[in-house]
């Protein structure tokens, strides 16, 4: 019952937010020169003038923009997002498509990033200024510094050119029809590599993240204590330290999840993902306004159910966070 | 500048593309010997998704590399650049040039089953090339009805005189035919078939994921004779071109169409066995780069300052040195792939001559005070890695002689809208597209009167009477000697005015497994039918 009151009240406190964000988004999107049939006739390579007005007049761009943006939201208070003017669909269905490959890119990166900052960042904590700390931070920085789509092209010429072990790109095999387990090990290999380019650069900010925080935990008073009353090493660690030096970790993963629908333009690109990223970067060159504000919308949702499951989280880690709450 | 150095590269360069032509022809008499092979999938880069796939109403690149296996034209050209019948058999017109009729070819039925009559012409013509089609629009714009008096004819008639010869190089883009009896009710536009195409071409449509890929299928019931020969054409859609690059050396692309790729890996690529990279199959989509001058600007409506630019900017070295052998000096705006047009490089050109540049320019009165004489805003279009080079090299090469440019980048939409239709710019940089007569897409960057906001054409605030009227004489002379007379005078006389300077030459640049067979040997062959097409063991 607490949750479900909780729940109401954060969803009732970022719904003028939404507003305000869409709102913004529609606006800024004003001030770009050109609409979407400018962006057809690029793609199309010229038109006559005749063709441009019956083209605006198609996609009800012959409004003015006050009324433009009425019937937007009137549309979206009925949960209508709208049609998409590139794919000729309602925007909904345009999303639903693109949304599986993106939550699987996103939760495996994550996952793994998540993972692996762990246990690198204790490792490192534990070795601190010795040789696998030198090691683990060294080579976190060089993760940090490389660019995602270097990654991902060498990736591909080292795994799909030369050893030939993955496929360089799509989401699935396409020569041959593939169903239950086979279909999904096929999906699987082909996220590998997006997978790890993705979360190789989360994964140099969650152990350097790991690695301070649990040097942190560890030099507090209730380690001392749980040392003098004789727990051995490995209890105080996982028991005690690591359960306290999570919560920053769980902080960055909510803030993260935002920034992983939209950051991921690049690797869906280099790897041909159908993923969001690539939907809504192709919607601004394309001026496809609707599908824009639909993926901001659905976006600003899923930022706000992550933000939500992060503060149940932190209750679950820290009892004291409940209590105040 | 070490000019030594570059006469010897000038010369490398042009041995090394003799060597690439050579190398592309002699493996094609070679394998001429070979029996054809049925079966296998063709894989394709396809690179920028289109909002729909049916050619009769969008005249694109884009739509014609999966549309125009699906769909056919009435005509399309031969390996010599010649119109040659598909779905029209033969064609008169009347010496008035009002009437052209086509005879159509027997039994040909759609990929539903139905039979492809004449009244399908009727219909695509009346309702799609003449009222949505790009470019058709203008094409067709005398057109007053398509009589079918039987099955098999159809007779176009013109309120004023339409060239033959102008149509024929026109239909192949501009001539493709959709079933009447899928489109005869509701929105064309918005016809699901337009994302699921139904035509009479050598392979059937089976699925678009979009973002993803499209596949088509052999037609079995293929009019003509043993044809097609591959099982399935896969196209994929790859927006990074550095990992279509990859692919494409990873096996899983077969073919990358229309400069798919960037120049580096393109070059890279051309030095591998395993692909064949060149311009050939892609003479009739020659295009030139531009420069486009904005004669609201006092500066650029001075004829001089024109001149002067022109003058400055060293376009053999900029060729030379970064597009390499996929371009050429350009001497207008008919470029020398068009024998039928082509007037010669004897038209009044611009060699570099940097003095002479700051002569005229001081001579206009522009006085450099602090090394500065004025500043200009360059516009470059996006499409284009060359253009994106181009704009740098014209912004460092006017810098010498006094010119500050400030470069402006926008994306596709932003670029139109910011030139053709707001006209805030000074100088503006993209593609003319060529489209085989010179009628079709290149005259309306010339003619005045364009209405504002339509892109590529006349947005300049320039008119000129006499190159006006030079335009309207070629556009309905039946004589295609006249014609090209016509054509060349008008050459001339923008060649001297310039309000736009296309300086140089581009085809765009296959790169193909070399496993391919009967590819490239039409001068649109990325857009053909790929009827002959096999891939080798």
């Amino acid at each position: 019952m607490r949750i479900l009151s909780l729940a109401g009240r954060r969803l009732a406190a970022s719904i003028p937010t939404l507003f305000l964000i869409l709102i913004g988004v529609f606006l800024l999107l004003q001030l770009a020169p050109g609409d979407t049939v400018d962006a057809l006739m690029a793609q199309m390579g010229g038109g006559d003038a005749a063709t441009a007005e019956a083209l605006r007049k198609f996609y009800g761009l012959d409004l003015s923009v006050p009324a433009q943006l009425g019937n937007y939201l009137w549309h979206l208070v009925r949960l209508d997002l709208g049609f998409s003017s590139i794919y000729g669909k309602p925007v909904a269905t345009v999303i639903l498509e693109r949304l599986p490959p993106t939550i699987l890119l996103m939760t495996a990166s994550l996952s793994f990033a998540f993972f692996f900052g762990l246990v690198f960042g204790v490792i490192a904590s534990r070795g601190v200024n010795r040789w696998p700390d030198t090691l683990i931070s060294t080579l976190g920085l060089i993760f940090y510094a490389t660019p995602s789509f270097w990654f991902g092209l060498m990736a591909i010429v080292v795994f799909s050119v030369y050893l030939q072990w993955l496929p360089p790109g799509g989401f699935e095999d396409i020569g041959t029809v593939q169903t239950g387990i086979w279909r999904v090990l096929d999906i699987a290999a082909h996220l590998v590599l997006p997978t790890l380019t993705l979360g190789l650069i989360f994964l140099a900010i969650y152990l350097r993240i790991m690695r301070a925080s649990m040097l942190e935990v560890l030099n507090l008073d209730f380690v001392r204590t749980a040392r003098a009353k004789g727990l051995d090493e490995t209890h105080v660690i996982t028991r005690h330290v690591l359960r306290n030096a999570l919560l920053p970790m769980v902080t960055l993963i909510g803030l993260q999840a935002g920034t992983m629908l939209g950051g991921s333009v690049v690797v869906e690109s280099v790897f041909s993902l159908p993923g969001l990223g690539r939907l809504a970067y192709e919607s601004v060159v394309q001026r496809d306004l609707n599908t824009l504000l639909g993926i901001v919308f659905v976006s600003a949702l899923l930022v706000i159910a992550v933000n939500f499951v992060v503060d149940l989280l932190y209750a679950r880690l820290d009892p004291r966070i409940a209590a105040e709450g | 500048m070490d000019l030594s150095r570059l006469e010897i590269n000038r010369r490398t360069a042009l041995l090394t593309s003799a060597a690439i032509a050579a190398n592309v022809i002699n493996p094609m008499r070679a394998f001429a010997q070979e029996t054809p092979r049925k079966g296998g999938v063709f894989n394709v880069h396809y690179g920028a998704e289109q909002r729909q796939l049916n050619p009769s109403i969008q005249a694109s690149t884009g739509v014609y590399i999966i549309g125009g296996k699906i769909q056919e034209n009435l005509v399309d050209l031969d390996a010599q650049g010649q119109p040659v019948g598909v779905l029209a058999e033969s064609w008169e017109a009347t010496p008035d040039g009002k009437t052209v009729t086509f005879k159509l070819r027997k039994g040909i039925t759609w990929h539903d089953g139905k039979p492809f009559t004449s009244e399908d012409v009727a219909f695509t013509a009346m309702n799609m090339w003449k009222k949505i089609l790009n470019y058709g629009s203008t094409l067709q714009l005398f057109l007053t009805s398509v009589d079918t008096p039987d099955p098999q004819t159809a007779i176009f008639r013109y309120e004023r005189p339409m060239p033959l010869n102008l149509l024929l190089r026109a239909l192949p883009d501009l001539g493709y035919v959709s079933a009447k009896h899928l489109y005869e009710s509701g929105d064309i536009r918005q016809n699901p078939t337009n994302l699921a195409p139904v035509g009479t071409g050598p392979f059937k449509f089976v699925k678009y994921e979009r973002g993803q890929y499209i596949i088509a299928d052999r037609n079995p019931d293929y009019w003509r004779p043993n044809a097609p020969y591959l099982d399935r054409i896969v196209w994929k859609v790859i927006t990074d071109r550095a990992a279509a690059a990859a692919q494409m050396e990873a096996g899983e692309l077969h073919y990358s169409p229309f400069s798919g790729l960037t120049i580096s890996d393109m070059a890279r690529l051309g030095k591998d066995k395993r692909f064949i990279v060149s311009t050939k199959g892609n003479e009739g989509n020659a295009r030139t780069n531009t420069i486009e001058f904005n004669f609201r600007r006092k500066e650029l409506s001075d004829i001089r300052v024109r001149r002067a630019i022109a003058h400055a900017i060293n376009v053999p070295f900029f060729i030379e040195n970064f597009l390499g052998d996929f371009a050429k000096l350009g001497t207008g705006p008919i470029p020398s792939t068009s024998t039928d047009f082509y007037p010669g490089p004897n038209t009044p050109q611009y060699p570099y001559d940097k003095a002479k540049a700051i002569a005229l320019l001081d001579e206009a009165g522009f006085k450099a005070s602090g090394g500065n004489r004025f500043a200009l805003k360059l516009l470059p279009a996006p499409w284009g890695e060359d253009i994106s080079l181009w704009s740098t090299f014209i912004q460092q090469s006017l810098g010498e002689v006094g010119i500050q440019v400030d470069i402006v980048r926008n994306d596709g939409g932003g670029f139109l809208k910011q030139v053709y239709d707001d006209h805030a710019f000074d100088l503006a940089t993209g593609w003319h597209q060529y489209r085989n007569d010179p009628a079709v897409s290149t005259t309306v960057w010339y003619r005045s009167g364009q209405p504002k906001g339509a892109p590529w054409t006349n947005q300049w605030g320039w008119e000129d009477k006499t190159v006006d009227a030079t335009i309207d004489n070629a556009a309905t002379e039946v004589d295609p000697v006249k014609r090209k007379a016509l054509y060349a005078d008008f050459v001339k006389e923008v060649n001297t005015e310039l309000p736009v300077w296309m300086p140089i030459e581009q085809i765009f640049v296959t790169v193909i497994t070399a496993k391919a067979r009967n590819h490239s040997n039409t001068p649109r062959w990325g857009s053909a039918s790929w009827h002959d097409l096999w891939l080798s063991a």
